[in-house]
């Protein structure tokens, strides 16, 4: 019998980092790598590294052979880590195995296929013995996700949806109603990879969704650099880089020089965002 | 009569929805919006009657197969000839439909996935006629299967863009179409060619697709004063076996759906995801696909470039969940066999995916009564497949007495 990592917070881990940061009066800094990419033990390393440079909330990956939202960036680390048979219930594990080490809020990012074939409830409970916080699902909307949500809120389990600029704001006032732990603003229209400019409207329309939520808004898609991260952070309550970490893992050599690559670029984008 | 499905949220029973990226959700909204409208819609209704008889050449015939029937012994067999259709298969109705509701929407660029490359040269097609731009995914596997189809596009003006991510056929072809739509959904029209995808398309498409059981059921009342006893046709997507079937959804008419077995069942290499396969979700809906046990989708393999897809429309995962069709496999070799034996015997080259439905025709004819009546659809010819089938060594060719069906089953 594993014990429950999440029985005794009354409150989750996401809620908590977003409490403790808006009293801190800082933005949240999340990091996406797959896990498994390109082995699971790189990516407890990496973990553990990315949240002593600064990382606020980690969010993982899980491989899948379809992921129709991303770009080649994340396509490709996902077939590494499906070339190593990384599967669903080795990163439950590997959660698991973190849970040991550290506190930090993380978030599970998998399309719904793989977690359908493990089943929706057996993997709510699973989530929430081995110490997993909150659920993206990028390819699961609000109007098809009753019966996943009426499980995830049994295990405590955040369900964060995804906004996008196509969406109307009525339809994101919505979908921010239904989201718990942050709302997932996707800073441009198109799949997930890094870019040279953010898109000229983000401002704009980050501004527009804190005026109809209270939730925290983190964004994310595109953001690369820390100028980038800087700009969106002072108008949302967090920003998610992904594509941009997996460049640097994919670049290096060997574990060491992942970890010292990935671990100076999460400090920059850190130093920058809380810089004044 | 029973309530014809999806319901308003696009579901067949427990299969269908929509299982999307957010950025898509206001596109697939303003497609059901317009598509709803332009159903009812007579100016709409009466443009695409026009293109479909004078440009497209329907209505196609219900071909009565002599001979076949004659050699194989059993009930009369009538082809619906969706091979006379322009540009050789039944993928036109659907893309002028589309195409159509495109400019209707405003969208000035097309995109689509093509596997044998039959859909992407009727979405070229209709494209040059509407004058809308154009650009067509098509897996680097078929590419180099159907280059006939992949020079017909380029000539009809579409852009070819190669996919060589995952198993570079058409389901790696469908998951850089759904990319692109999700950077360009403002301005760009998805024409996907199948009863798959995201609500409203597997309905959308069949609608299309429904004026072939249309034609055949007035067709085959003019010619035998009843409906037929069976109504067959080749599965992959499942679009033109649904257009057959949909008009007789409330007759006493069996359906049967024949999926691809590939190298065989037992090989794992066969296109059998209503056979063998397990309810996920693929390409924006829920429905029947061939998954391993951690929920990764497998690849499929068959013959037939067109059937050659680990998933299937979730109409027809309905259907079988209900048992108001039946779902059964033929193998490369039964399909390649059926090709020889049907193209000497009647003089129609068929393409290899009705060749399929064909085999299967072959195995069951003989326990079929001389009074009853088979509707087979004949949904493309097989012009694109000869290079296929010719180079294949002969054991594959007819053989040369009529085949028994106990021959075929082997």
């Amino acid at each position: 019998m594993v014990p429950d990592q999440n029985k005794s917070k009354s409150m989750n881990r996401i809620d908590s980092k977003f409490g403790e940061l808006n009293r801190k009066g800082r933005k949240a800094l999340i990091t996406f790598i797959t896990a498994g990419d390109p082995d699971l033990d790189t990516t407890f390393e990496l973990v553990l590294e990315m949240e002593r440079k600064g990382a606020d909330v980690v969010e993982l990956g899980v491989p899948f052979s379809d992921p129709l939202a991303d770009g080649t960036t994340i396509q490709r680390a996902s077939q590494r880590a499906l070339n190593n048979k990384v599967r669903l219930r080795d990163i439950l594990k590997l959660v698991y195995k973190l849970r040991r080490k550290t506190e930090i809020p993380i978030v599970l990012m998998s399309y719904l296929n793989p977690i359908y074939k493990y089943g929706l409830e057996e993997f709510a409970t699973t989530c929430r013995k081995t110490g997993v916080d909150g659920v993206i699902i990028p390819d699961l909307v609000p109007e098809e996700a009753e019966e996943w949500l009426t499980v995830a809120r049994l295990n405590k389990l955040s369900t964060i949806f995804l906004a996008a600029p196509t969406s109307p704001l009525e339809r994101i006032k919505k979908i921010a109603s239904k989201s718990t732990g942050f709302l997932y603003y996707v800073s441009l229209t198109g799949v997930t990879g890094a870019r040279d400019k953010l898109n000229s409207n983000i401002i704009e329309a980050l501004k527009a969704i804190k005026r109809i939520t209270n939730k925290p808004v983190a964004c994310g898609f595109g953001i690369s650099n820390p100028q980038q991260a800087r700009k969106v952070s002072r108008y949302s309550d967090g920003v998610i880089v992904g594509s941009a970490i997996i460049d640097l893992i994919e670049k290096s050599t060997s574990r060491k020089a992942i970890l010292k690559n990935v671990g100076n670029f999460v400090a920059s984008l850190h130093q920058k965002m809380v810089g004044d | 009569m029973e309530k014809v499905l999806p319901d308003k949220s696009g579901y067949f029973g427990i299969f269908g929805g929509k299982f999307v990226p957010e950025t898509l959700m206001s596109a697939l909204k303003e497609l059901e919006r317009v598509y709803n409208r332009a159903k009812r819609d007579k100016s709409f209704q009466d443009e695409l009657k026009y293109y479909l008889s004078e440009y497209g050449g329907r209505p196609t015939p219900l071909y009565f197969a002599r001979n076949l029937t004659k050699k194989l012994g059993g009930a009369k067999i009538y082809l619906k000839r969706e091979d006379l259709c322009h540009t050789g298969a039944h993928k036109i109705n659907n893309t002028l439909g589309q195409a159509l509701l495109a400019k209707r929407m405003g969208k000035r660029r097309i995109i689509a996935e093509t596997g044998a490359g039959q859909h992407g040269v009727a979405t070229a097609t209709v494209s040059a006629l509407l004058g809308l731009e154009c650009e067509i995914y098509m897996g680097t596997e078929d590419i180099k299967r159907q280059s006939l189809n992949v020079f017909k596009m380029e000539l009809l003006g579409a852009k070819v863009i190669p996919v060589s991510s995952g198993t570079k056929t058409l389901k790696d072809s469908i998951n850089e179409t759904i990319r692109d739509w999700v950077a360009n959904v403002r301005t760009t029209h998805y024409l996907l060619g199948s009863c798959v995808g995201p609500h409203p398309y597997p309905m959308m498409v069949r609608d299309f697709q429904s004026v072939i059981g249309k034609e055949v059921k007035r067709q085959i009342l003019e010619k035998e004063g009843r409906l037929p006893d069976y109504l067959i046709a080749c599965v992959g997507g499942g679009s033109n076996s649904l257009g057959l079937f949909h008009h007789f959804y409330n007759d006493a008419v069996k359906f049967i759906g024949v999926e691809a077995a590939g190298l065989g069942i037992k090989s794992g290499r066969h296109a059998a995801p209503l056979y063998v396969g397990e309810i996920g979700i693929l390409h924006g809906s829920k429905s029947y696909v061939l998954q391993d046990s951690d929920g990764q989708i497998l690849p499929a393999h068959s013959v037939a470039p067109g059937l050659d897809y680990p998933g299937v429309g979730p109409e027809h995962s309905f259907y079988k969940k209900t048992g108001r069709a039946d779902y059964f496999v033929v193998t490369d070799k039964e399909a390649l066999q059926a090709f020889h034996f049907f193209s000497e015997t009647e003089g129609i080259i068929p393409a290899l995916e009705p060749a399929h439905a064909l085999a299967y025709l072959m195995k069951i004819a003989k326990d079929t009564n001389k009074d009853e009546i088979i509707v087979l659809c004949l949904s493309g010819r097989g012009d694109k497949d000869v290079e296929i089938a010719g180079a294949l060594p002969d054991r594959f060719k007819a053989p040369a007495t009529i085949p028994s069906s106990r021959r075929i089953r082997r």
